[in-house]
């Protein structure tokens, strides 16, 4: 422990004194360190990122020497936490919740041989700060098809978060897919404020299903949406989000979105060892393998899974975007005109409500 | 056979030894649960009270966040242990603590972007009144209408979560924010920022206000007549009312100091380590000072080496967590363990345990 160290902090003294940050020479060890907002075993957004430090430490072996820390707010406390993991010796600490952005940034601001990832954030004020997401919103697409298509109360909900751009790209997707394959459908969202509070989100989801929705989405860490709809006997489904939860397979879940971070972890960290590391913004989607469609169910029907399928490969293949024009805003001026599609700028921003989807963004 | 037999008056020497030995049993049984989790025990306890303080990597860090944590720890512990030595239950801190927050950064950000001199100790007696309103509601209900102060101020706190979560969507929330929630930063606002005032201490306003309460508590139980009154109420509450005690002017004295002092750690927190508003403002200070207030004795240097213990497990319980992976629930239950210990060790305040049965012949 002691001689470890001291060997990190010999091998930062060396870095310091040749001028150059740590990742221009390459590293024979890199001790790769998570911060996590939820338990590791959410079963949702925290266990995908603690499967993707598994598959981490599994690729390279001794090379890398992981650390975590679960259930960390997202304000002062977050701060103090990146600040010791700094000091402990981390090489590259990955951030994994849109709320740690600003405490990322601060810390990396005095520690500029450590690496820092956040995740879904946008604020790189440092040159060791990337940011990292994924295309969620391609999988809502496939997520609102299979919606529009198994409603027959022509209502269904979504348990959304916080009003961040990312939040309402994946609500604004997922309707305007259900919407092309059944025009009659309305959507209700309901806002939880929260990422992971099973108690909330079980409450959003008894809200929505007292509404008459029979299809759930939700964009929060648990499986608590899942295990309310599971009570309905059949009425409700819903989908697993950021981690497949098949445990609800023989019952609600018809589908999921998973996220999968352990490629883009493995990179990174593997550019670490060998000195090719670099700042970053990656955004990737199915195409890339951050995001995976779970199984689709016998519940669903052949057809409509064999279309949902093939909006996959359409996204995957690049052949079709998910916000593609026309499309309005919900007050009904002119986004994106016929054919047009959407540049990354506007969805990373986006604000508002495409047209047809009722009641007002939180603010 | 073992028996329980009533001190006469409870025992000094007992008094200020059990919660020493709380923490040493807690430190064993805690031990016990690191290896039932196949950590090493040894290296556990010492990462959690020995590392922040002096390891050589992390300490000259994590020392000034120990007052950092302990500042709001102590200043509301000191209110309640006022309040509780008179029988007064006011379990309701959080709440006051979050409207102290919302009152405070209110003014601060009303008067966003100006700059005077004049806006952080508007900010500061915004807190005080805050928390001092909030906590008047159980104060009242109770001296007007015999209610219970501790389900009013228990409840209280979730009606103060929800205008929190509201403020930070709504009213408070930072127009140039991309629309997540939480207010405009009030620490990178010069005009209403509570800093760190020497660089590398920790030290800002809301821990020199939690000093000055400490002290401020101690003279006031032994050289005030409100300290008598407060002590006599707890102690004998039907000679105090022979002895002149108001028992209505009692309780809204207690619970409004206790209101102001959580409502002025609110505010300090919001301008400085937490810097704004948002949904997840309150960690549980509120409730965590209630541990600190029993554990330090209700005594105000008791309360002040408590609340610095309490940040110490908190501190070497986030270092021990990543450091060598114990669980966040494991932590919990650790600092559950303490409170648990120093309730159970505390019989022997009151008994004295006695070996052998009963001789006297009844």
């Amino acid at each position: 422990m002691n001689r470890r160290t001291l060997l990190a902090t010999a091998a930062l003294g060396l870095g310091l004194a040749f001028g150059g940050s740590a990742s221009a020479a390459g590293m024979d060890k890199v001790k790769a360190c998570f911060v996590y907002v939820g338990p590791i075993g959410d079963g949702g957004w925290t266990f995908q990122h603690e499967q993707g430090r598994v598959a981490l430490e599994a690729a390279y072996g001794d090379k890398v020497e992981t650390a975590y820390q679960e259930n960390v707010p997202e304000g002062a406390d977050a701060e103090r936490v990146l600040t010791q993991m700094a000091l402990s010796g981390c090489n590259i600490i990955f951030t994994t919740s849109f709320g740690y952005m600003d405490q990322t940034n601060a810390v990396a601001a005095k520690f500029p041989n450590v690496m820092f990832e956040h995740a879904t954030g946008y604020k790189r004020d440092s040159a060791n700060v990337s940011t990292y997401n994924a295309r969620f919103y391609e999988g809502r697409a496939v997520q609102g098809h299979i919606a529009g298509k198994m409603t027959k109360s022509n209502k269904i909900g979504y348990i959304a978060s916080f009003p961040i751009p990312e939040v309402i790209m994946g609500i604004n997707s997922y309707y305007l897919h259900a919407k092309k394959a059944n025009p009659a459908v309305e959507l209700s969202v309901v806002w939880a404020f929260t990422w992971f509070d099973p108690a909330k989100e079980a409450d959003a989801a008894k809200a929505l299903i007292d509404q008459g929705v029979d299809v759930i989405a939700s964009h929060t860490d648990s499986t608590a949406p899942l295990a309310e709809a599971a009570k309905t006997n059949g009425a409700v489904i819903g989908f697993g989000q950021a981690s497949d939860m098949t445990e609800y397979k023989d019952g609600p879940r018809v589908s999921s979105i998973i996220d999968n971070w352990a490629p883009y972890y493995i990179k990174r960290v593997g550019a670490l060892l060998d000195g090719t590391y670099a700042q970053a913004d990656a955004w990737e989607g199915i195409a890339g393998g951050e995001v995976t469609i779970g199984e689709i169910t016998a519940a669903v029907p052949a057809d409509v899974k064999a279309e949902a399928e093939a909006l996959r490969d359409a996204i995957a293949a690049g052949t079709y975007h998910p916000f593609t024009g026309p499309i309005n805003k919900q007050d009904g001026t002119a986004w994106l005109a016929e054919g047009e599609v959407a540049p990354d700028g506007d969805l990373l921003g986006m604000g508002f409500y495409v047209e047809g989807v009722t009641g007002d963004i939180p603010n | 056979m073992l028996r329980l037999e009533k001190r006469p008056s409870p025992s000094g020497f007992w008094q200020a030894t059990t919660p020493i030995l709380a923490v040493a049993l807690t430190m064993i049984a805690g031990g016990l649960m690191f290896a039932a989790l196949g950590k090493n025990p040894f290296e556990a306890i010492r990462t959690i009270f020995w590392d922040p303080l002096f390891h050589e990597q992390f300490a000259s860090y994590s020392r000034p966040q120990l007052l950092v944590k302990a500042g709001p720890l102590i200043l509301i512990a000191i209110g309640l242990s006022l309040g509780f030595r008179a029988g007064i239950w006011n379990i309701g801190a959080e709440g006051q603590y979050i409207m102290g927050a919302l009152a405070g950064a209110g003014v601060g950000l009303a008067f966003y972007p100006a700059q005077h001199w004049y806006i952080f100790p508007l900010m500061v007696i915004a807190g005080a009144l805050g928390g001092w309103a909030w906590a008047m509601i159980p104060a009242i209900l109770r001296t007007k209408f015999n209610t219970n102060e501790i389900l009013v101020s228990l409840l209280l706190v979730y009606v103060a979560q929800n205008m929190l979560a509201s403020m930070s969507i709504g009213m408070m929330r930072n127009p140039e924010g991309g629309g997540f929630p939480g207010s405009r930063n009030l620490s990178q606002y010069p005009s209403a920022a509570n800093p760190e005032l020497i660089a590398g201490t920790g030290m800002h306003w809301g821990v020199i206000a939690a000093f000055m309460a400490v002290i401020a508590a101690y003279i006031l139980l032994q050289r005030h007549i409100l300290g008598f009154q407060i002590k006599l109420a707890g102690q004998a509450p039907r000679a105090a009312r022979f002895a002149g005690v108001n028992p209505t002017a009692l309780v809204v004295m207690c619970m409004g100091i206790s209101g102001a002092l959580a409502g002025l750690a609110g505010m300090f927190e919001v301008s400085g380590p937490a810097g704004q508003i948002s949904i997840d403002f309150n960690v549980g200070y509120g409730f965590t000072a209630i541990i600190v207030a029993f554990l330090g004795r209700l005594n105000p240097i008791g309360i002040l080496l408590a609340g610095l213990l309490m940040a110490l497990t908190y501190i070497g319980g986030e270092l021990a967590q990543f450091m060598l992976g114990l669980p966040a629930a494991a932590i919990q239950a650790f600092q559950g363990m303490l409170l648990f210990f120093l309730l159970a060790v505390d019989l022997l305040t009151n008994y004295r345990v006695r070996i052998g049965t009963r001789k006297e012949a009844i």
